[in-house]
């Protein structure tokens, strides 16, 4: 399936694509909800190792088309997709590739922080325990301490690790998300709006831990903050109605857009 | 790098036990759904050949004598005996006898009131099989003299015919006569009454404590009270019933009056619960703006909340009048199951309910009543079907969404 | 204010319930000793000299309660389980109403098919394979009253499961969870205090129910655990004791009022426990 890319779009390749391996990547997407055509025809190349920001404005198909890239959307019944989306070239949509394996290199952190009401440590153990990750107890603990502290969590819960994982502060609940997802090791984290129910103070620690986590993981993220997305990502694409309408590097789509739409969504005619 | 497609072993054990989990989901399901068509299909099984009857035509000759002193028992008897002349010792003409139904005289004195004959004329007079050779006839059971019912078929013409008899008599002792006439009425009487209070009530509570009640204490207790009372098991409103409507208060035993007064109580929770959900389903800007042009609180409830939520309290109504109608266990209490003949003319008369009939004939030793037990258990779901699809259809009809 | 009074029909009505139990027990009290009532082990009240022990009724009751329980537990639990989680619409649509017309049935039909099918096919297949059991047996009336409950549960863990947030089942499953092992790891332990306050509800249900036992049970009160037995129950007594009796101030007749009060109070007590648990539960996704 990884027939050598046809040119993404006329303008030239964003430059970070040139110095990093290409992640995932979509060719000719297109998605129906019933009868709605969420996205059309979008193609796009994800490169590894940074952070890629999906904006535009809400209804754009930007969380669908993110919900596309670990087969999400399979669980609902109205949804169907043609196209091709690949993970390291192969094919996610392929019949022999199993969702509940893709989502294993492909995790997710979802908008409103949702820990399973189960201990602190049981949230982070749940992904190693299902998939078989961990063969003793000791490399269980050693994992979901690991997990915490790549979150940035660990210091502030270590002594309470077995109580209730609801009850953390938004933040905190939202970071052992981050925790979970990367417990099982995955290439890839999809990021949906992880910062929309947080304060402040919360975001800017998430976007800190989103910084650090691009040295080892390829990162996207959903947002609708034009300043989170400038803030955290190297690469920035600009949805609009379904269709990509621009893709490129963050500097250069925040400074010098080349559609009129990016223009004028990222100087604050409509959003 | 990836291995997407490596089908590692631990995924195999996965799948399979997701398949497995799936599997028993289905098989819950499949294993309900048998268990009601089953249900359904050993019922009607049983239950059909309780809808037809087989009667004679047996010519019966008018004596004078017999006729002058009404012994239409006698006429019927000579009728019978005249096509079985070789039965002569009292055991053979018994075993004659015993396949016609005792039914057979008052249809005569019947069939003579309104066509009278003179003495001397031959009728021909319907005559119903007694149960036992309508069984036979049915291949169901062997008790009667298999050499009896040769010479009958041999020598009159057997018809089957469709058992409106069923439908339009009372109980009776004898299984064949046997109808549900009685307890159909009886059950429309006390579900009436049931309904009618019920609803009063019912539907009175719920406008209150939906509309007008105020968040104290006391409204508080109703509501945890009405939430209990709906768990409540039924054979507990019977002892009430029994207690005070019949000891208490004398209320006449065994009437439908009774039975609908303590099947009120009974069906009241799931009233007030339906009425208040269609209570609460009408936006408050309804009531607003009735409010808002100068009606009073009042008005604005009965003239405009209470006409829009009405499909939905009707709906809650048609499911509680249902359950009142299968209802059997407080009705036993209360004294509803006698064995009771006549068809009820009012609601202070002595009555059965139709599930009550139904516990009646399952107890009953002959086999016939065994096809009559299930016929009315056909008849009884049919109605609760009847009522259900009716709920279905005016929720659907008459539902808006806000 | 006449609105107010028609409410009160719903208090009056637990308070007439209350009232005609107590009175009736109070006289039956003072003739039959309350400890012998509770603690002894035979009951027959119809016997000279009469006995009235609760025990073996409740060991009735609770027996054909277990085997209802047993039967419907899961079926309710995995039923509800594919509905909300497997079925596609419309096959849920057309299943719903399968459940909702078993609910519907009046429990007279299902103690007829109980007595008259459920009973004899098993005291067959029992005496097929050497076994004595009786016709009677308060397996057949369990079975038959564990698919009566099979919708209530199904209903109550349905609802149960659905108020479960789609959040949760879309972290696990975006973990790379299984459907199978989202609903045993997250869905289920989340909906647990709801799913017990179902399997009490139904609980309350079966030791209320009358029509089944007193068709499909048996008369005799055996203090026996043997589902194979036959065993009589609370409502069955009750049910008996009352049916074409005129006086009304017989130890005999009274006795089925002491018993109307005890299990108006357990399935009361169920019922409070059963509510108190849910309100804490939707509290807890509220």
């Amino acid at each position: 399936m990884n027939d050598a890319s046809p040119p993404l779009m006329k303008p030239p390749l964003p430059r970070i694509l040139a110095d990093r391996p290409e992640k995932m990547a979509a060719r000719g997407v297109n998605i129906h909800y019933g009868d709605k055509h969420a996205i059309k025809d979008l193609s796009i190349t994800i490169p590894d190792r940074a952070v890629s920001a999906f904006i535009g404005p809400s209804g754009c198909g930007k969380s669908t088309f993110l919900r596309a890239l670990n087969r999400m959307n399979d669980t609902i019944p109205s949804c169907r997709m043609t196209g091709a989306i690949t993970l390291d070239g192969r094919n996610i949509n392929d019949p022999d590739v199993d969702p509940v394996q893709l989502r294993s290199h492909v995790g997710m952190v979802f908008q409103k922080p949702n820990p399973f009401p189960k201990s602190i440590f049981e949230n982070v153990a749940y992904g190693p325990r299902i998939h078989g990750l961990c063969a003793s107890k000791a490399e269980l603990e050693q994992r979901v301490e690991e997990s915490l502290k790549k979150a940035g969590l660990f210091g502030e819960v270590k002594d309470r690790l077995h109580q209730p994982g609801t009850g953390l502060s938004g933040g905190q609940q939202q970071r052992l998300c981050i925790a979970r997802a990367i417990a099982v090791n995955p290439e890839v984290i999809l990021m949906d709006e992880p910062c929309s129910a947080l304060d402040p103070i919360a975001t800017a620690r998430i976007e800190e831990l989103i910084d650090e986590l691009r040295q080892n993981f390829c990162i996207v993220i959903v947002t609708h903050s034009m300043q989170q997305a400038a803030r955290v990502s190297q690469l920035t694409a600009f949805f609009h109605l379904g269709t990509l309408v621009e893709f490129g590097d963050t500097d250069k789509i925040f400074t010098a857009p080349t559609d009129q739409r990016t223009q004028d969504y990222i100087t604050g005619r409509y959003g | 790098m990836s291995s997407l497609n490596a089908q590692n072993p631990t995924l195999r054990r996965r799948r399979a036990a997701e398949a497995r989990f799936r599997r028993y989901g289905a098989a819950a399901l499949a294993l309900t759904s048998l268990f009601l068509a089953f249900l359904i299909i050993d019922i009607v099984g049983k239950g059909w050949p309780a809808f037809v009857e087989h009667r004679v035509e047996l010519p019966v000759t008018l004596d004078s004598r017999k006729l002058a002193e009404k012994n239409y028992d006698g006429l019927i008897k000579d009728a019978i005996f005249a096509r079985f002349p070789e039965a002569q010792s009292r055991g053979q003409r018994k075993a004659v006898l015993a396949l016609f139904s005792h039914s057979a005289e008052q249809a005569l004195a019947a069939q003579l009131a309104e066509a009278p004959a003179a003495a001397g004329q031959t009728v021909k007079a319907e005559v119903l099989l007694s149960d036992t050779a309508d069984l036979h006839l049915k291949g169901l059971s062997h008790l009667a003299d298999p050499a009896a019912i040769d010479a009958l078929t041999a020598r009159l013409p057997v018809t089957a015919h469709f058992s409106w008899r069923f439908f339009s008599h009372g109980d009776s002792r004898e299984a064949e006569e046997a109808g549900i006439r009685g307890a159909l009425i009886g059950s429309l009487l006390t579900v009436a009454v049931a309904l009618g209070l019920g609803l009063i009530f019912g539907v009175a509570a719920a406008i209150y404590l939906e509309e007008f009640a105020p968040k104290n204490r006391l409204t508080d207790i109703i509501e945890v009270n009405i939430n209990n009372l709906a768990a409540v098991p039924s054979i507990i409103f019977g002892l009430l019933g029994l207690a005070v409507f019949l000891n208490a208060f004398g209320l006449p035993r065994s009437s439908p009056l009774v039975g609908g007064l303590v099947l009120s109580l009974l069906v009241l929770p799931t009233i007030i619960i339906a009425a208040r959900a269609a209570l609460k389903a009408v936006p408050p800007s309804i009531k607003e703006a009735a409010l808002g042009v100068g009606a009073s609180e009042h008005q604005a409830v009965f003239h405009h909340v209470l006409p829009l939520a009405l499909p939905g309290i009707l709906t809650g109504a048609i499911l509680g009048m249902a359950r009142a109608f299968g209802e059997t266990a407080p009705l036993l209490m209360i004294g509803m199951v006698a064995f009771i003949a006549d068809v009820p003319g009012s609601i202070s008369d002595a009555a059965t309910v139709l599930p009550v009939q139904i516990y009646l004939w399952s107890d009953l030793p002959e086999l016939a009543f065994r096809s009559k037990t299930a016929a009315a258990i056909m008849v009884l779901i049919a109605v609760l079907f009847a009522a259900n699809a009716l709920a279905i259809y005016l929720r659907n009809r008459f539902e808006r969404r806000w | 204010m006449v609105l107010l009074v028609c409410s009160a029909v719903a208090v009056a009505t637990t308070l007439g319930i209350l009232a005609s139990v107590l009175f009736e027990s109070f006289v039956f009290f003072r003739e039959v000793p309350l400890l012998s009532f509770l603690f002894g082990t035979q009951w027959a009240p119809t016997g000279s000299p009469a006995a009235f022990g609760i025990l073996p009724l409740l060991a009735g009751t609770i027996l054909i309660t277990v085997i209802a329980l047993i039967t419907a537990t899961p079926l309710g639990l995995f039923s509800a389980i594919y509905l909300s989680e497997y079925a596609t619409p419309t096959l849920r649509k057309s299943l719903k109403p399968v459940l909702e017309l078993l609910a519907g049935i009046p429990t007279v039909v299902l103690g007829f098919f109980a007595a008259l099918t459920v009973a004899p096919f098993i005291r067959q297949v029992g005496t097929g394979l050497g076994l004595d059991v009786a016709s009677e047996s308060a397996l057949a009336a369990g079975l038959v009253m564990g698919m009566m409950i099979v919708p209530l549960i199904s209903s109550l863990s349905d609802d149960i499961i659905n108020a479960v947030p789609q959040s949760l089942r879309d972290g696990s499953l975006a973990m790379g969870a299984t459907p199978s092992e989202t609903v045993k790891r997250v869905v289920l332990p989340a909906a647990l205090p709801g799913i017990a306050s179902a399997i009490m509800l139904a609980i309350s249900r079966a030791i209320g129910e009358t029509m089944i036992v007193v068709m499909a049970a048996g008369l005799a009160a055996n203090l026996s655990f043997n589902p194979l037995a036959a065993v009589s129950t609370i409502t069955v007594q009750i049910a008996t004791l009352l049916v074409g009796d005129q006086e009304f101030d017989s130890d005999k007749t009274l006795s089925a009022f002491a018993l109307g009060l005890v299990l108006f109070f357990f399935t009361l007590a169920l019922n409070i426990a059963a509510l108190r648990l849910v309100r804490k539960y939707r509290q807890h996704y509220e």
